[in-house]
């Protein structure tokens, strides 16, 4: 049960690394990003071309996997996705699909089509025992990465220059615009940003969730429940509700493995029935 | 009430005038049944044609129509695919015709149901819920491999003749003529509905909720109902190809099936009707050449058209379709359909 609940909570955290970009992409310029899980998958890919080829340590990998989508965010935000952000919904839709055929495609031609496997230092295999609960070493790692992240991305969006312009954004971008905020080059950053951790999700994660071309499109659904469920004002719901499809998940798929991921889909629509805009979403949250 | 009656018998014969057939129309329908014997080789990828034409129709009505943005039209094409894939293995329903009623009839309860889903809330929860559906569904599939046959697909359905004479053969032929009817057939409802009064109010609800809402539409009545009749229209296109190929896998699932009907709607432009054909036609088309030059890696180039299409500009893409169509139009002296149904009513495609 406990581990359960402390695989559920690895397993939640890395949604939320992975997913947080999109909830800020989405609750800013109201853009629909189905792309996202390519960045991810960009992410993991590059970690393990870089551990497992060129033999770069694995936190080196993480860094640099990190770095590296994020400029690949950051280019692709400012020559493609900065022409679509005006478009409707439907086209933002069409737009970012392509784009997830297109990184499908590309990984699958380049890398193959098999499941990739990050070679993760020794030290960090196997587990060991707290109160007879068996911790996996790799899920602490996790763990303490995501929750680290979440502080300090908490403290940036709070306490930082930075963080209010674009929580000012989020909130109204008209007016915030009129104060003489740059929305376009606060919208740029923080689109690398969360890109940038996707990739580093990505990367993490391939241990955990597994990695091979069709990544995008299986992981979609689970940012979107993310983001659906905890609304897109803040950090916080999207957070707990990345916990509460990591425990929901895992706890599904160990109690009744035969319904398998019908659980979590349950779960969502039920939540979108009783909560339209999300469970945690701010009454004044657009 | 005498400035009335002019202005209503006015509507009433611009209505008329609207929904009569063109001779344009007459001339791809005259054609598309020549092409029974223009190319009789070709007879197995026009059945996938005829059948993605009547697919693309579906959710034309809900997309050009009704405004309403779905990723899940592959939940009735599956849901309806297996049920008659199931009920010809199991011989419950043996008559194809019939089994293809029915089989739309289980796809349309399921969209009477989950459309109370999928009308509360904005773009994205639709978009959310359309796919969730699609994707527990599949995943039931999945599990349930004992009656689904699960990743290895339905094996051993045979499908008996239509209406107890027309068996199918190997060419296709039987299945071409069968799958063209269909198509004809679900048309001529469709193009009936969108000309009615119903129609017009869809068009208005997708304009503006609000100010429909304030003459008197029943919106979510409306939307309700749209929904079902594309569900059910989803669900035949689904059994035909279930019935046309005697076969049906998880693939009728997929959500790369109901992107790709996405695609093919865009190409041929939405809130005509021809639109979702003619997209068909073309991407059937695209598809074929793509894959005989990369036969494994045409997905990217899928994406790669609807990229461009989106930074091209939808607007710019489907007018030169539009205009194109007014050139047609203008040769045969007639127009063939007004895309914007009333003065000062919303422009398509937004």
């Amino acid at each position: 049960m406990l581990t359960i609940i402390y695989d559920g909570i690895a397993y939640g955290m890395l949604l939320f690394v992975l997913a947080c970009g999109l909830s800020v992409t989405l609750g800013l310029m109201n853009f629909i990003n189905l792309a996202h899980g390519s960045f991810a998958m960009a992410g993991g890919y590059c970690t393990v071309i870089l551990v497992n080829r060129l033999g770069v340590p694995f936190p080196l990998g993480l860094v640099l996997a990190f770095l590296v989508t994020a400029a690949i965010g950051g280019v692709l935000e400012r020559t493609l996705y900065i022409h679509v952000y005006a478009k409707s919904h439907l086209d933002q839709v069409l737009f970012t699909i392509g784009l997830v055929f297109m990184s499908v495609a590309a990984v699958d031609y380049y890398m193959g089509s098999s499941q990739q496997f990050v070679q993760i230092p020794n030290a960090l295999q196997g587990q060991f025992d707290v109160f007879g609960i068996g911790m996996g070493k790799y899920r602490l790692l996790i763990i303490i990465i995501c929750g680290l992240l979440t502080l300090a991305l908490q403290l940036i969006l709070n306490k930082t220059r930075f963080g209010s312009r674009l929580r000012a954004a989020v909130d109204d971008q008209r007016v915030a615009r009129g104060l003489g905020i740059n929305v376009g080059a606060v919208f740029g950053i923080t689109f690398a940003v969360g890109s940038g951790l996707a990739g580093l999700g990505g990367a993490l994660g391939a241990e955990i969730i597994g990695l091979d071309p069709t990544f995008p499109l299986q992981y979609m659904i689970y940012f979107l429940i993310v983001i659906t469920v905890g609304g897109t004002s803040s950090i916080t719901g999207p957070f707990l509700a990345s916990i509460l499809l990591g425990i929901g998940d895992v706890a599904g798929k160990y109690y009744v493995p035969k319904l398998g991921a019908f659980v979590i889909y349950t779960i969502m629509i039920i939540v979108l029935l009783w909560r339209p805009q999300g469970l945690f979403a701010r009454s004044s949250a657009r | 009430m005498t400035a009335v009656t002019p202005l209503a018998e006015q509507v009433s014969a611009y209505l008329t005038r609207r929904a009569r057939w063109s001779p344009l129309e007459i001339a791809f329908w005259v054609f598309a049944f020549a092409t029974i014997w223009l190319f009789p080789d070709k007879h197995l990828i026009l059945t996938e044609t005829a059948i993605l034409a009547l697919f693309a129709l579906s959710l034309d009505l809900i997309l050009g129509y009704a405004g309403i943005i779905s990723l899940g039209q592959a939940a009735f094409f599956g849901l309806a695919g297996y049920f008659s894939g199931l009920a010809a293995k199991y011989g419950f329903i043996n008559e194809p015709v019939l089994a293809l009623l029915a089989s739309g009839i289980v796809a349309a309860v399921l969209g009477f149901i989950t459309s109370f889903l999928v009308l509360r809330g904005s773009d994205l929860t639709r978009l959310m819920v359309t796919l969730g559906v699609s994707l527990m569904l599949g995943e039931l599939a999945n599990r349930y491999s004992n009656i689904t046959g699960g990743a290895d697909g339905l094996q051993g359905v045979t499908i008996a003749p239509v209406l107890g004479h027309f068996s199918f053969d190997l060419y296709g032929h039987t299945g071409y003529i069968y799958a063209l009817t269909v198509l004809f057939v679900c048309f001529l409802i469709a193009r009936r509905i969108v000309y009615s009064p119903f129609g017009l109010s869809l068009r208005a609800v997708k304009g503006n909720v609000l100010r429909a809402a304030a003459v008197g539409i029943p919106v979510k009545w409306r939307l309700v109902a749209i929904y079902t009749v594309s569900a059910f229209f989803a669900g035949i296109a689904g059994a035909l190809l279930t019935q046309t190929t005697a076969f049906c896998s998880l693939d009728v699932l997929s959500l790369s099936r109901s992107a790709d009907l996405l695609l093919v709607l865009i190409i041929g432009g939405t809130g005509y009707l021809y639109g979702g054909l003619i997209g068909a036609v073309i991407y059937k088309f695209l598809q074929d050449w793509i894959a005989t030059l990369t036969p494994q890696y045409w997905q990217f180039w899928i994406g790669l058209v609807l990229v461009a299409i989106v930074l091209i500009g939808r607007e710019r893409f489907e007018g030169g379709i539009g205009a194109l169509r007014g050139q047609l139009a203008r040769l045969t002296g007639r127009l063939l359909t007004r895309p914007i149904a009333l003065p000062g009513a919303a422009p398509d495609g937004r």
